[in-house]
């Protein structure tokens, strides 16, 4: 049997009851995601996008779905602690993939702004969804999205009206809870329209020792000359694994940054896929990863210049310790008349270890002839001069390495446009490469 | 203070030194000249640890303990310190980040507290005007675009907040304008005490002219060939070195 046909079956068997614990608008197009999910299956690495990761094994194993919405019991104090300090945002949970209502900010978000469960939203908004949901994730494009579009039931909406600025970050804590081995489907959506402004921090957290198989796509919209920050920061346990499909559509004079951190996790998988398809916009796209033992994290990057005007700055860096397998894929494409073109794309590694691995496949495909584009990835270990030189003067080869690896990851961090998160990653990184960050378990390194 | 007997040191196999025997007492400095080759790098970076090189035979003794038996920061704790012909940059590594770990672990060894933020930055400060050290480049990353002075003069500031016993000043004066060179001497000098020594390695006179010997070694082919007073260091200055080259029968 197949890894699919436990999907097929289940969806079959379990249709109605996923529908009637959903949205109309959802479900919508869960048949024609589910033909697409039957047609290409899931991802093997045979696929040259998913070829140092096989995620089609993840699916391999017996995880629950919580089809029916079972309430999942948590304690606020658990997940409270993990407020990045020092940082006044608007703070929500989202657990598993449930909107978590229980908890809301004190604080309101200004008016017309929606931060909330997408079902409820698809409930109340069908012209909305029916324009933006499952638009820029073509199901037909790739197996996960297909399956997270076939058995999605909720996740988060994030609306900003036209002209709208959300001064204060918004804070996003999903957090992974159960008590048996489980599969989370979260689906997000966030709509900026014209001259909209919000900042997004997103942070995934697991608080039990089981297994978790996360699949998550998230659809952003930036309308024209809006500006948008999305931090995501995992820091998950070895038991998780996690594979998030983010598609990006960009139009004139928008700005949007990215940063996805992967501080602590066991398997990930990101993809970002951004269009910019009006001219003048602007995508900052950055990433880093830390990773140890065992553990794997693979983005996989396209940036599509379709207009004139348009600029991508890249930049991805990861240090892999002990048997850490990393892998970065990262696109350009300037298609053809997009002109004045200018990106700059990097890719930098440390391996630390003789068996730790990493795979960097920077490309770039020009169709115009009026572009200023660059690409390029290094692969290396720390420079053992100015690792004697800092011994010299007393400083223990631990501490040397460790300013070293710091200082390594210390240009992803400095992108960031939210001074106290900024801050806050000073610290949680030294505590990652120290080793004082070597589980996530309900956030008490966040207290 | 150091004694080093019938030294011995070769990199990827091939031997650089041949048997250095040199005694330092404390207070005293000495200066080792000799031609490019000679091997008077290869003596600076064993002495400090660097482990690109290895000793295949002799003895280094310094303050009564094996040295070559101690890590590169142990040698820095215990009082060595080596002002490199060539800083090294460490972009992303901030000067008081570094500084702050040096000193702290220099006070670990020792038994001693870590210094608060004030009475480090109070350290710094103290210890920059020594040298003449702009505070922006004590707030940049480490060397990172520094010129070749201000490499040469950061390395004297890491001397003075690292107070070493014995201070090794590996062509200190190479890439230095005349301004320059008499602030890093003067630094050099500035933290000369009697308990402290100093080997200073040079091609030239010139440096000596600031930091004056008492003693003045000859390195050539991995050996000391000649030992004198300062006079010799003016004669090299006027002769070169051929003349010692046909002394030991090389010429």
């Amino acid at each position: 049997m197949s890894v699919e046909q436990q999907y097929i079956d289940l969806f079959k068997q379990y249709r109605e009851e996923i529908c009637s614990h959903s949205a109309g608008a959802m479900n919508q197009v869960r048949d024609k995601a589910f033909y697409d999910f039957q047609t290409l299956g899931f991802p093997t690495d045979k696929l040259e996008k998913y070829r140092h990761t096989d995620v089609s094994k993840y699916f391999a194993s017996n995880y629950g779905l919580n089809i029916s919405r079972v309430d999942i019991p948590v304690t606020p104090d658990a997940v409270f602690n993990c407020d990045v300090p020092n940082m006044s945002t608007s703070l929500y949970f989202v657990l598993n993939d449930l909107f978590y209502n229980k908890i809301l900010p004190k604080v309101s978000l200004p008016e017309g702004v929606v931060l909330g469960s997408l079902r409820d939203f698809a409930d109340n908004h069908q012209d909305v969804m029916a324009k933006y949901y499952a638009k820029l994730a073509k199901t037909e494009e790739d197996g996960v999205t297909a399956y997270n579009t076939t058995f999605a039931q909720d996740g988060v909406i994030l609306y900003v009206p036209k002209g709208v600025v959300v001064e204060r970050p918004i804070q996003i804590i999903n957090v992974l809870r159960s008590n048996v081995d489980l599969l989370v489907n979260r689906r997000v959506l966030i709509i900026l329209e014209d001259g909209a402004q919000a900042r997004l921090l997103v942070c995934d957290h697991a608080i039990d020792k089981v297994n978790f198989l996360t699949t998550q796509v998230v659809e952003v919209y930036a309308g024209r000359d809006t500006v948008f920050d999305m931090y995501e920061l995992e820091e998950t346990s070895e038991m998780c694994k996690r594979i998030s499909n983010m598609y990006v559509n960009q139009e004139a004079d928008s700005n949007v940054l990215l940063n996805n951190m992967t501080l602590y996790n066991g398997e990930t998988r990101n993809s970002t896929l951004v269009t910019l398809s009006g001219e003048g916009a602007h995508i900052g796209l950055y990433g880093m990863a830390i990773a140890d033992k065992q553990q794997h994290v693979d983005n996989c990057t396209k940036i599509d210049h379709t207009v004139p005007h348009g600029t991508s700055h890249e930049l991805y860096k990861y240090v892999l310790d002990d048997h850490a397998v990393g892998s970065f894929f990262g696109l350009v494409q300037v298609r053809p008349g997009a002109q004045k073109t200018n990106s700059l794309e990097t890719n930098k590694n440390l391996c630390v270890t003789k068996d730790a691995r990493m795979y960097a496949q920077p490309q770039l495909i020009i169709n115009a002839d009026d572009v200023k584009c660059s690409h390029g990835a290094t692969v290396g270990q720390l420079d053992e001069a100015a690792l004697f030189y800092m011994r010299s003067r007393g400083i223990s080869e631990r501490e040397a390495r460790l300013l070293l690896m710091f200082a390594f990851v210390n240009e992803v961090i400095d992108t960031i446009r939210l001074e106290a998160l900024k801050e806050r990653l000073h610290l949680l990184v030294e505590k990652r490469f120290r080793g004082e960050l070597n589980r996530c378990g309900s956030c008490h390194k966040c207290s | 203070m150091l004694e080093i007997k019938d030294l011995h040191a070769s990199v990827n196999g091939k031997e650089i030194l041949k048997g250095i025997n040199l005694t330092i007492k404390a207070g005293e400095v000495h200066a080792i000249m000799g031609p490019n080759g000679s091997g008077k790098s290869t003596l600076s970076s064993v002495l400090v640890g660097n482990p690109a090189f290895e000793v295949t035979r002799g003895s280094v003794t310094f303050k009564g303990k094996n040295l070559l038996e101690l890590k590169p920061e142990e040698r820095s704790h215990e009082g060595l310190f080596l002002s490199f012909q060539y800083p090294v940059e460490i972009p992303g590594v901030s000067m008081v980040n570094f500084m702050r770990t040096a000193v702290n672990e220099k006070r670990k060894y020792h038994g001693l507290d870590p210094l608060s933020a004030s009475q480090f930055l109070r350290l710094m400060r103290e210890k920059r005007a020594i040298v003449d050290l702009d505070n922006r480049l004590a707030n940049r990353s480490v060397n990172e675009g520094f010129s070749g002075g201000e490499k040469k003069r950061n390395e004297i500031f890491q001397m003075a907040m690292l107070e070493p016993v014995l201070s090794i000043l590996d062509e200190t004066d190479s890439g230095l304008d005349i301004d320059a060179l008499r602030i890093v001497a003067e630094g050099v000098n500035k933290l000369k005490t009697s308990e402290t020594s100093c080997i200073v390695i040079t091609h030239y006179q010139r440096l000596l002219d600031y930091i004056k010997p008492d003693i003045v070694h000859v390195l050539y082919d991995g050996r000391i060939v000649k030992t004198a007073g300062p006079e010799l260091a003016m004669e090299l200055e006027e002769r070169g070195y051929d003349w010692i080259k046909k002394e030991i029968g090389e010429v």
